[in-house]
């Protein structure tokens, strides 16, 4: 048992030392690397605090749903508080790296599959990165699907085009972009042109209109009414729906079944469900304050190499293959999943010869870097190795091989959170967690998609284990 | 591996549902316990660390009673009484 705990440490120090040898070396070669440096050393704070708070918005909603168990989406919800209040701080400084994305229908639809991949695949984007880091095979497996049905799906045209409503198209034709960007063939390109586009993008803080970089906006805005009211009015619900029942219960039997219930001891449960779940908030307060840090810190270098994206930096060291069209990459300057998993498939892709680089995803915004100068790459491999410390320091570290079953489950839940994560823009980070902590509308409705996704998906599982339930109980007469 | 669920003894069953990640292992355990009667002792053995954190909550809120835990190398052995 000593010796396993001691191999265990052993082997947290050998991933630090990994990650402080990286640091070093090529910090050595050139100072530019201090910008990739800063990812990585974000990422690992993440990947820490995600293991730590078992952070995953799949266990959140499915455990609400199929078990009853509140505790998980309290936690996320408390954390988001949490996060919009970081957030505020660089957001009222106008350092804050984020931007509203369009709001629409298109981003409930999005959350949907979003949501129903994620119970398939028995994690979200992050806590598949994190669940890797313990040991996770089918984890793994679960982001090699959601980077290459991404990667696929941005650049298929073809047959997909005549699926593009015509309005859709027509709008597309009419944007001017870059020679080399064809958006006028491929499914995605003419939905992100013809439509996405066109629709409004705002902050709470706007809506009441405020400056979105003021403290008013900022705090009142963004934070208290964007934030604070619909996260409250979502405990209430959760704890009236979810918790009020089993806590009376519980202390109408400690009464001894004498005493009236009065609003006191629903404030007194209701406090007791929020504290419940003080490892998941607190996993959400080290996440607001590392990524309020990682936007200052990004903002900083940025000012300090007079860049304005990490494209420039790449070209700084000699690694310029698979710029966009605009000689940059994804740089969010914040915590960010699905975009970088996209890209290392998308590298791969090209360098087989499939040209992806004229359409708008890879060719315009993200291009494709070399993952092992990819910043956001370099935040995610940091991510998943923070995520195994934390376990290895816990005895939490297991390599588990994937069964077929669960392979299965796997690849279809990554296929639907890679469909959701291009038609909203981002995965339940990207695209729910740090915009709605940002104070912007999309996050939300994102969110009101994903929880119908989860819902839907965690029904169909029900109807799945009861059935294999059933047949390994056959012969036990029960 | 897959999933078993077998009879140990009288009043004591074992499921295990190691391999297997979220949400798999709590769910299986809820429907097993439902299957039981109260007072049967359910062994759960389980290898994903977050279903922990799931099916202490769910005994919890159900009312059942974990009499055991044991976590060797990342494997979780746990006993619960159904109430």
């Amino acid at each position: 048992m000593e010796q396993k705990e001691r191999q265990y440490r052993n082997w947290a120090f050998v991933i630090v030392g990994f990650f402080v040898f990286v640091s070093l070396g090529s910090y050595a070669l050139s100072e530019y690397y201090i910008y990739l440096i800063a990812y990585l050393w974000f990422g690992f704070v993440y990947g820490m605090a995600l293991q730590y708070g078992r952070f995953c918005f799949a266990s959140a909603f499915r455990d609400l749903f199929a078990v009853g168990v509140p505790r998980m989406v309290v936690g996320i919800v408390i954390a988001t508080i949490l996060f919009g209040l970081t957030a505020a701080f660089p957001t009222a400084a106008g350092q804050s790296t984020f931007h509203p994305a369009p709001a629409s229908i298109h981003s409930v639809i999005a959350g949907l599959f979003f949501g129903v991949g994620m119970v398939f695949a028995g994690g979200c984007a992050s806590g598949s990165l994190y669940k890797t880091g313990e040991g996770n095979g089918v984890a793994l497996m679960v982001i090699l699907s959601i980077s290459v049905t991404q990667a696929i799906f941005v650049d298929i045209g073809g047959w997909a085009n005549k699926l593009v409503p015509k309005s859709w198209a027509e709008s597309a034709a009419a944007k001017r972009l870059p020679p080399s960007i064809n958006h006028t063939d491929g499914w995605v390109d003419q939905y992100l042109t013809g439509y996405v586009w066109n629709q409004p993008t705002t902050t709470f803080a706007k809506m009441l209109g405020f400056k979105n970089a003021s403290v008013a906006g900022a705090f009142l805005g963004n934070l208290f009414v964007g934030v604070v009211i619909p996260a409250a009015l979502l405990l209430i619900v959760v704890y009236i729906f979810w918790q009020r029942k089993n806590y009376l219960r519980r202390l109408a039997k400690e009464r001894g079944g004498t005493g009236s219930i009065g609003f006191s001891d629903d404030a007194v449960g209701f406090w007791k469900m929020i504290l419940s779940s003080k490892r998941t908030a607190i996993a959400g307060l080290v996440l607001g304050v590392a990524n309020g840090l990682h936007m200052l810190v990004i903002e900083g270098l940025r000012l300090k190499f007079g860049i304005g994206n990490a494209g420039q930096i790449l070209k700084a060291i000699g690694q310029d293959y698979g710029l966009s069209v605009r000689g940059t990459v994804f740089d969010p300057g914040y915590w960010y999943v699905t975009t970088q998993e996209a890209q290392w498939v998308g590298w791969v892709f090209h360098k087989l010869g499939w040209n992806n680089m004229d359409n708008i995803y890879f060719g315009l915004a993200n291009g494709i870097p070399n993952p092992l100068f990819n910043p956001a790459d370099w935040m995610s491999l940091a991510l998943i190795g923070g995520a195994a410390v934390m376990a290895l320091l816990h005895g939490e570290f297991k390599f588990k091989k994937p069964t077929r079953e669960l392979a299965v489950w796997a690849i279809i839940g990554g296929f639907f959170m890679g469909i959701g994560s291009r038609l909203g823009l981002g995965c339940n980070v990207g695209g729910f967690f740090v915009r709605v902590a940002n104070g912007d509308p999309s996050g939300w409705l994102f969110g009101i998609g994903m929880i119908g996704g989860a819902f839907i998906g965690v029904k169909f599982f029900n109807w799945y284990t009861e059935r294999k339930m059933a047949r390994e109980m056959a012969a036990l007469e029960l | 591996m897959a999933m078993k669920f077998e009879k140990k003894d009288n009043g004591s069953y074992l499921l295990d549902v190691q391999g297997y990640v979220c949400p798999h292992p709590q769910i299986y355990t809820k429907k097993a316990l439902e299957k039981l009667q109260s007072g049967d002792i359910l062994e759960v053995v389980f290898d994903n660390p977050s279903s922990s954190e799931s099916i202490g909550s769910m005994c919890e809120t159900s009312g059942h009673e974990i009499v055991e835990k044991n976590q060797v190398g990342g494997k979780f052995t746990w006993k619960i009484r159904k109430k």
